[in-house]
């Protein structure tokens, strides 16, 4: 095998996996990938029932009820539109009503927002980046949201 | 005092790293011996002052001296002195100065141990190293100072976060950046020997020693910080393809992928410019996995603190580093010189194909991890690209890897004989072929194709061992003259032997525990009783315990076999920090040979019952041990005399005898 050859089987090797791993990317992309939605967003894209999206936003406070088999019920808003949420299971340490809360699930026929899924987050001063925005675009960044999200746990330089 | 003292080493740290970033450079552009050996004492005084800087921030945790201000906000006087000590790392700031810690003692490494470099190589490689440091020497100095005073000190500090309250704390982050940093060494050779417009199989036999440790560190680092999260988060997975995850998994597999060009370099000479290319993505992917985790672009457990100018000034270092490297690349790399020819099959062509496999599945990591960015930079949507993502593509691309892996150390280098390696590798492969049957008589649940995941497992473990009794002839000559030869061996073989077979057990934990694991999510009265795998759980009540800086409230369980047997009890409890007002779960986990039962509580509702998640972990325990495996067999290879740093070259005469002894290599 001469060096050229060596150095074609060599392109055409690395090509052909790179080939392969765009094919299964590409593939990966169209079923796999998950929108992230505030409640104003899902009345403006019309997300339909079935589609799989993150909703994020703040929990309503007094929305939260607990019922049978560990199924809660709370509402997530964004200050402008508010949606109901289901969800059976145990919920992470630090779901609170009033503080931010990101769910990933699909709207049932009725409206609801069926979630299998509420993100764990691990700090009583954090807000979910995305909710954060969410609530900047819909005028209703409070500013002692802004304060506990500015204040971080690391510290800066004051 | 102490905290100033801390920030002017720091200071002189940086004037230090100026001047071996600058002098040897120069000395090897006017070919200054006197300027070249700067380098190597500069090197060592950077890390000593780094050092003094790194254990006065430690004192200031350790005597809980709340006037600094990172004190203040990440310790507090009750918290015991092991997390007193590892909350040092436990913020921005501080895990910044354990970064350059590490990074400045490679450093002194390199000088210490680097007797036998070529002075060029030596003086050029330190300097590379030192514009390393100095670049993140000036991001802590100008955005990330820890020894900041604050004018009126408070009386108690506001606590570590109590997710970080855990002994994961003081193993995690140091392996990790170990591993991480590690590879800053072999970038700064490649740079060197782009600089230098030289490179030969030497470079390998230098730089193999500091990936083989990075990588090992790396690799239990990673480990470890799995494990971590599978018994804090509560919910018993073990890998989420987190952001910052996948920003330490990238530069492992580019890492390994490096271990194994720099195996064919060193031996045969050829791949040398892949190599070096190989040492710099790896690096590269280092600092972009810093840059994800400190900037806050990503948002997660690991963020700290999100400071735009951070962000920003670490985006700069990125891309002066990366950028720098990767155009010197192009302008030197085509002044290397080709290595030897191989044929498609054979040692090197495997080797290859291991590397082609690696990097691929690298990519598509690093497209799933930076998608979602790049989107919300261009378009302004907002989507997470999840396992079932990583999932698709990952582990298709794996798959052929790990079936190929029995096959390389078995070929031959140059030209290789396929059909007699498959020969070779029959045995493992019904032993293979009897686990996917023994797997479908037994498990009759789960995916299908889970019994041949068990299936490539045993024939990556059968391979490994295939190797070494190859290597031994252990069934074709007398036991005693095969012990002689397996002793004979080198150590790096039987390092290589470990390895894969580690990957094989990590990978038979992984398919056991996703195809077959269990789970119940229940709630329990007391008396009540839930039932998993072949397991009985008995809730008996709970009660309350303090810690030392926390409340816990304990639920009681007794586990029974099914049968009655009684086995022992599990307390998972909730755990409350009253200075910041937080509680994590605190899961509790019981042991059944490689197996584990798995149990975490859910706040207890006011009628007396108790929300709770069980699980059953089949074979859970595999997937670190292998890992444990495979940073054993990296340590036998880091022991072999080729590679011991500053041995010297073995003698002829000694190594003839030994090397007719050995099969071809």
């Amino acid at each position: 095998m001469t060096r050229k050859q060596q150095r074609l089987a060599l392109i055409g090797g690395g090509l052909g996996v790179l080939a392969v791993a765009v094919a299964l990317m590409l593939n990966a992309f169209r079923d796999s990938i998950v929108f992230f939605n505030s409640p104003s967003d899902v009345a403006e894209n019309h997300v339909g029932p079935g589609t799989r999206i993150r909703l994020g936003g703040m929990v309503k406070d007094g929305s939260l009820v607990r019922g049978n088999n560990l199924v809660v019920r709370f509402e997530v808003t964004d200050g402008k539109s508010e949606l109901p949420v289901r969800y059976q299971g145990v919920l992470p340490d630090l779901f609170r009503e009033g503080q931010g809360v990101v769910a990933e699930g699909t709207f049932d026929g009725s409206g609801t927002f069926d979630a299998d899924t509420i993100l764990a987050k691990h700090d009583e001063t954090y807000m979910p980046r995305e909710v954060a925005d969410a609530l900047k675009k819909s005028g209703h960044w409070k500013d002692d949201y802004a304060q506990r999200a500015a204040m971080p746990i690391g510290g800066g330089n004051k | 005092m102490i905290p100033e003292i801390g920030h002017f080493a720091l200071m002189l740290a940086l004037s230090l790293a100026l001047i071996q970033g600058i002098m040897p450079i120069v000395g090897t552009r006017t070919n200054d011996i006197a300027l070249m050996s700067i380098a190597a004492p500069a090197a060592v005084a950077q890390f000593a002052f780094v050092a003094i800087a790194f254990i006065a921030l430690g004192v200031c945790y350790v005597t809980s001296d709340f006037s600094v201000l990172n004190v203040y906000e990440n310790s507090n006087s009750q918290m015991p002195l092991i997390y007193r000590l590892t909350s040092i790392w436990g913020n921005h700031e501080g895990s910044m100065m354990l970064w350059v810690s590490i990074l400045t003692f490679f450093g002194a490494l390199v000088a210490v141990f680097g007797t036998n470099l070529p002075v060029v190589l030596k003086a050029n490689a330190l300097a590379v190293q030192a514009w390393i440091a100095a670049a993140f020497h000036l991001f802590i100095l100008m955005t990330s100072n820890p020894f900041v005073r604050i004018p009126d000190a408070p009386f108690e500090g506001r606590d570590l976060n109590p997710i970080l309250q855990d002994p994961g704390l003081a193993f995690h982050p140091p392996m990790l950046y170990l591993g991480y940093v590690g590879f800053s060494i072999a970038f700064s050779f490649a740079i060197a020997a782009l600089l230098e417009g030289r490179i030969d199989a030497a470079w390998a036999r230098w730089v193999r020693p500091w990936v083989l440790v990075a990588w090992m560190c790396l690799t239990v680092g990673i480990a470890g910080g799995s494990y971590w999260a599978y018994y804090e988060l509560g919910w018993g997975g073990f890998w989420f393809w987190d952001p910052v995850e996948n920003a330490s998994l990238m530069p492992w597999l580019a890492g390994t992928a490096l271990l194994h060009s720099a195996v064919v370099m060193e031996k045969r000479g050829a791949l040398k410019v892949w190599t070096i290319l190989l040492a710099i993505l790896t690096f590269s992917l280092s600092l972009i996995g810093t840059f994800l985790v400190r900037s806050g672009v990503l948002t997660s457990v690991h963020a700290f603190a999100t400071d735009p100018r951070r962000g920003v000034f670490i985006l700069a270092i990125l891309v002066v580093f990366i950028g720098g490297a990767l155009a010197l690349y192009a302008w030197r790399a085509p002044l290397l010189k080709q290595g030897g020819l191989f044929a498609p099959i054979s040692r090197e062509g495997a080797l290859v194909f291991n590397n082609l496999f690696l990097t691929t599945a690298c990519a598509t990591v690093f497209v799933g991890t930076l998608y979602p960015l790049a989107l919300e930079a261009l378009t302004g949507d907002k989507i997470s690209v999840g396992p079932p993502f990583f999932n698709a593509t990952f582990g298709p691309l794996f798959i052929p890897l790990m079936a190929a892996m029995p096959f390389g150390p078995l070929l031959a280098w140059k030209r290789g004989d396929i059909l007699g390696v498959a020969q070779r590798l029959i045995a493992a492969a019904l032993l293979a072929a009897l686990a996917v049957a023994a797997s479908f008589a037994l498990e009759r649940r789960g995916p299908h194709l889970a019994p041949f995941g068990v299936g490539i497992a045993i024939f990556v473990m059968a391979g490994a061992v295939t190797d070494i009794a190859e290597r031994t002839m252990i069934l074709r000559v007398p036991f005693r003259a095969a012990l002689r030869r397996a002793l004979g061996l080198p150590r790096s073989a039987w390092g290589t032997a470990f390895a894969h077979f580690g990957i094989g057990v990590t990978l038979l934990g992984i398919v056991a525990v996703t195809a077959w694991g269990s789970e119940r999510i229940a709630e329990v009265r007391p008396g009540g009783s839930l039932d998993i795998a072949h397991y009985r759980l008995t809730f008996d009540g709970v009660f309350s315990r303090a810690g030392s800086n926390y409340q816990d409230v304990v639920g009681h369980f007794t586990v029974r076999r099914t049968n009655g047997e009684l086995i022992g009890v599990m307390e998972p409890s909730r755990r409350t920090f009253p200075a910041r007002n937080m509680s994590t779960t605190e899961a509790a986990l019981m042991s059944r040979g490689a197996s584990q039962l798995y149990l975490s509580l859910g706040d207890p509702n006011p009628d007396g019952t108790v929300p709770v998640r069980l699980y059953f972990k089949p074979n859970v325990l595999m997937i670190w041990l292998g890992a444990l495996i495979m940073f054993f067999g990296g340590g036998l290879s880091l022991s072999d005399r080729r590679l011991r740093v500053g041995a010297p070259r073995p003698a002829k005469a000694r190594d003839k005898p030994r090397a007719t002894l050995q099969p071809a290599e």
